[in-house]
């Protein structure tokens, strides 16, 4: 008798479709989780950052001399003690990791110091002398392609355009809008930080919060002049990441400064620099026109998009590829004149957050919608619905949306919510009168219901999943099977970046699932494994999910020779005392490029819908807005493990509540004007309302068990559905995220 | 300087302590307690929130000559041996936890609530962690995790009478 792989292995609790504890969730509330502003190292010493204080100059001159002089320092670098290329970047090489003649952002690292305190290095990095020449920075990102260039190539990073059918089809309506984008920063709470220990291979081991440890091995590498085996990475705790964490920031500094010096060297950035030390969302000017009939069918859709990518590329390309490509939102529509332009300036550089082009195009796609239905005297949700795309649907690249594209049923579904009680109603604290915490302003005491009015607003997005145009995507698992102490026990190791998602608890249900071992056991996530791809695009679970499956249907496969002619489906009298270890390399579909003059191409993996309604009272006379209720619907095709699936779709709607009426780095002439937590508002637990949300799993015949991204389609339609309410409450145009006071007030 | 303070019971001693360093940077790196975190350094997010003498506070706010003789207890504190308090408990039953930079923080702050307050209302537990920042969970699940931590302490005061 042969048994089929199915057949060996039993079902346990704690696989795919339940919500088991997190792995690490025990150490997290005990406090002893070890992030990587925790790591201690016998000896180790701290480094700091000499950041350049303006947005654009040429370095005359560096005086290291009064730094070196401070005891307790070790070492002071520049460009100088730089061993290998001094550029790197995700997609262009054009950062310098110290600069050298030239400084192209407020912020931009100039010199590092090593000390044996976090005091004295500040204090020795106070002394080093720069001379610089201040020059006059680009700040406009509408006219910076024709401005003084920043880089040899120009200021023009990426121009991606669209064409498809006729933009001079007749419309009956047509409706125009300019809309504006603010600079959002991820302000994951843990902030920047890792430990380099030199080796005594004269290589480096950095222990570091990232969210590819592959990418940073690679240029890590490069700069230091190393062959790769020589810098080895390990994950260390990461507190957040949303996109911050895919660009290096700290990561050759603390290696240099190890190597030079010898001693293990901690670096951590507190909540200013970290402001400064990581990429934020890029700002947008977006240009918009449809046309549609007088039934509010769309004609055409004709936009220009700017996106503001600051000092250094980054991921801008993706970006600007991602505002082209789903530019028009999740709509049926043929006839399309898209272009978007990612650019350089002299503002802090910009690259990936959670949705990101995605955010962007949404606020105006989605603030146009509302400007056509009340153009044609149509129901908001009804004119999206009318235009709604659906399995079949063409994109505007023509490629054909091939799986479930349930974009109606979600606007359907959060319409049909029952709504909130009336602004005003008595709080569970149950004094007469309003609770005071229900209102806009809060416990601030500003209005007890006075001059406070209630909107509604609905908005739908949709976000590309997983890397596009071509990029060899993929990620690596090894599943290890055996028996410990007389019970099958699983390990299972990769590289993918844990960064709070939980990833590390999807993996162990995965391999519950397709082993029926209850034991999993998740080994640190390194380089000493191959590439686990970016926790970025939504696609871990996809990816990385994938390849753990695959990786386990190996061990299956091995399993079933070990059964072959054997009655017993045991596992422990099967393996007996052999270790199955199985790596896997796992791909999803392959995409294609973009054509470069006409933006066609199946470029897209996967794409994921959500939808949002959010109802808000906003105090007409202050401009104080509290957003009463946000509730959402999203399809995530299968929910491996529903309570993360509601966290992700609760964490990413805070984020685009965020956007929506509070959260941007301002900026004057290139330079920050509110680097913290004081001056850069994230919303707190007053500012989130009650979320009623709804799940759908229509599962995706090519993704594993039918899987959607889930991480940020829900940050898309929140931001739209908010500023929608906030018209609906005010009849104000508000063209611009974060609404800020004034722009309800006009004042 | 030296400052001697009682941490988690223990009575504990930190020597060539600058003038300048808070209770925040003694905890984290001259006594090996790094759970309380250091997320803002300026009493913004709440997550370096300990007890002080029984009232919660920002580490990073306290200067650490100014917890000379005095007793401190940290989320490390919080758990006895292997049993985790019911706070802890509920927050990784809740989902609260994600990332988990802001939940040391939470937990205390959480902590402090139900024991003063043994069924919070929804407002009252909305303001009462106002002071606590967290970027990942939109803040549902922690409310979800107080109100069953208010549970759990509850049951447990009960099966004690």
């Amino acid at each position: 008798m042969s048994l089929t792989p199915a057949e060996l292995t039993s079902s346990v609790s704690g696989g795919i479709g339940s919500s088991p504890q997190r792995p690490d969730g025990n150490l997290k509330v005990r406090g002893e989780y070890a992030y990587a502003s925790d790591l201690w190292h016998e000896d180790m010493i701290w480094g700091a950052t000499l950041r350049s204080p303006h947005p654009y100059a040429k370095i005359l001159s560096i005086d290291l001399t009064e730094a070196l002089k401070v005891p307790g320092v070790y070492a002071v670098l520049t460009h100088q003690d730089v061993p290998g290329r001094n550029l790197y970047g995700l997609e262009h090489k054009d950062q310098p990791v110290l600069a050298e003649d030239v400084v192209r952002y407020q912020g931009e690292p100039v010199a590092l110091v090593g000390a044996d305190h976090p005091e004295t290095a500040l204090r020795a990095m106070k002394r080093i002398k720069v001379e610089y020449e201040v020059l006059t920075p680009v700040v406009d990102m509408e006219t910076a392609i024709d401005d003084t260039p920043l880089h040899p190539g120009g200021n023009l990073v990426r121009h991606v355009p669209i064409r498809r059918g006729d933009v001079s089809a007749k419309a009956d309506v047509v409706v125009t809008g300019r809309y504006e984008v603010g600079m959002q920063d991820q302000a994951f709470l843990g902030p920047e930080s890792g430990l380099a220990v030199p080796a005594e291979d004269g290589g480096v081991d950095l222990y570091i919060a990232t969210q590819w440890l592959h990418v940073d091995q690679k240029q890590i590498a490069s700069a230091l002049g190393m062959p790769l085996p020589k810098v080895r990475l390990t994950l260390s705790g990461v507190g957040g990441a949303f996109g911050g964490r895919e660009d290096l920031s700290m990561q050759v500094h603390a290696c240099l400064l190890a190597l030079h010096t010898g001693k293990p060297t901690k670096m951590v950035y507190n909540r200013e620099e970290s402001f400064y030390g990581h990429v934020h969302r890029h700002p947008a000017v977006l240009y918009y026109e449809h046309g549609a009939d007088h039934t509010g069918k769309l004609v055409y859709v004709k936009a220009k998009i700017y996106l503001d990518g600051g000092a250094y590329a980054s991921s801008t390309s993706a970006v600007v590829a991602n505002a082209a490509t789903l530019g028009i939102g999740p709509y049926e529509v043929h006839n399309l004149s898209i272009d978007a332009w990612g650019v350089y300036t002299n503002n802090p550089p910009c690259g990936a957050m959670r949705g990101f082009g995605a955010v962007q195009a949404a606020f105006a796609y989605e603030s146009q919608m509302d400007k056509l239905a009340e153009a044609l005297g149509m129901d908001p949700v009804d004119v999206r619905i009318m235009n709604a795309m659906t399995e079949g649907t063409l994109m505007p690249t023509g490629q054909v949306v091939d799986s479930a594209a349930p974009v109606a049923q979600l606007l359907k579904l959060v319409k049909d919510k029952p709504l909130p009680p009336p602004s005003g109603s008595v709080g569970s604290a149950g004094s007469a009168g309003v609770d005071l915490r229900n209102l806009p302003g809060g416990v601030s005491n500003t209005t007890h219901g006075e001059g406070v009015v209630r909107g509604v607003g609905y908005a739908v997005g949709i976000k590309n999943i997983c890397f596009s145009e071509g990029y060899d995507d993929y990620s690596t698992a090894r599943v290890r099977l055996q028996v410990i102490n007389g019970e099958p026990a699983a390990l299972a190791h990769t590289a993918a970046c844990e960064v709070g998602q939980g990833l590390v608890t999807i993996m162990q249900q995965i391999v519950r699932s397709e082993l029926g071992v209850e034991r999993v056991t998740i080994l640190p996530m390194d380089t000493s494994i191959g590439n686990g791809g970016s926790t970025s695009a939504s696609r871990q679970t996809y990816v990385t999910g994938g390849a753990v499956r695959a990786a386990c249907l190996a061990v299956k496969d091995k399993l079933a020779k070990l059964a072959a002619g054997r009655s017993t489906t045991d596992l422990v009298e099967l393996l007996g005392d052999q270790v199955i270890d199985e790596t896997v390399e796992w791909r999803h579909r392959a995409t294609e490029p973009l054509d470069p003059v006409t933006g066609q191409g199946n470029a897209h993996v996967q794409y994921g819908f959500a939808a949002h309604r959010a109802v808000v009272d906003v105090d007409i006379e202050l401009g104080v807005v509290k957003v009463v209720e946000l509730d959402c619907a999203q399809d995530v095709g299968k929910a491996l493990n529903p309570q993360a699936v509601i966290g992700q779709i609760q964490g990413g709607s805070a984020q685009g509540l965020g956007l929506a009426v509070m959260e941007e780095i301002q900026t004057a002439g290139g330079k920050v004007r509110n680097p913290s937590f004081t001056d850069y508002l994230i919303p707190t637990v007053l500012d989130m309302p009650p979320m009623s949300i709804d799940v759908l799993e229509l599962a995706d015949p090519n993704a594993p068990y039918g899987v959607r991204g889930v991480g940020e389609p829900p940050t898309i339609s929140s931001t739209p559905a908010i500023v929608a309410a906030i018209r609906n409450a005010t009849g104000l145009a508000l063209t611009r995220v974060p609404v800020r006071p004034e722009h309800i007030t006009n004042t | 300087m030296r400052v001697n303070v009682t941490v988690n019971g223990e009575q504990r001693q930190a020597d060539d302590v600058w003038e300048g360093e808070s209770l925040l940077y003694v905890l984290r790196e001259r006594l090996g307690l790094p759970g309380s975190k250091n997320a803002c350094e300026q009493g913004e997010c709440g997550s370096c929130t300990v007890y002080l003498d029984d009232v919660p506070v920002c580490s990073c706010l306290v200067a650490a000559g100014q917890a000379q003789d005095r007793e401190v207890r940290t989320v490390e504190g919080l758990a006895e041996g292997d049993a985790l308090d019911p706070v802890q408990e509920a927050f990784v039953e809740a989902g609260a936890v994600q990332c988990g930079f802001c939940t040391p923080g939470l937990v205390v702050a959480a902590h402090d609530l139900v024991n003063r307050v043994p069924d919070p209302s929804d407002p009252e537990i909305r303001e009462a962690l106002a002071g606590n920042l967290c970027r990942c969970t939109g803040y549902e699940k922690i409310l979800d995790a107080v109100r069953l931590a208010a549970r759990k302490k509850s049951a447990q005061q009960k099966s004690a009478r």
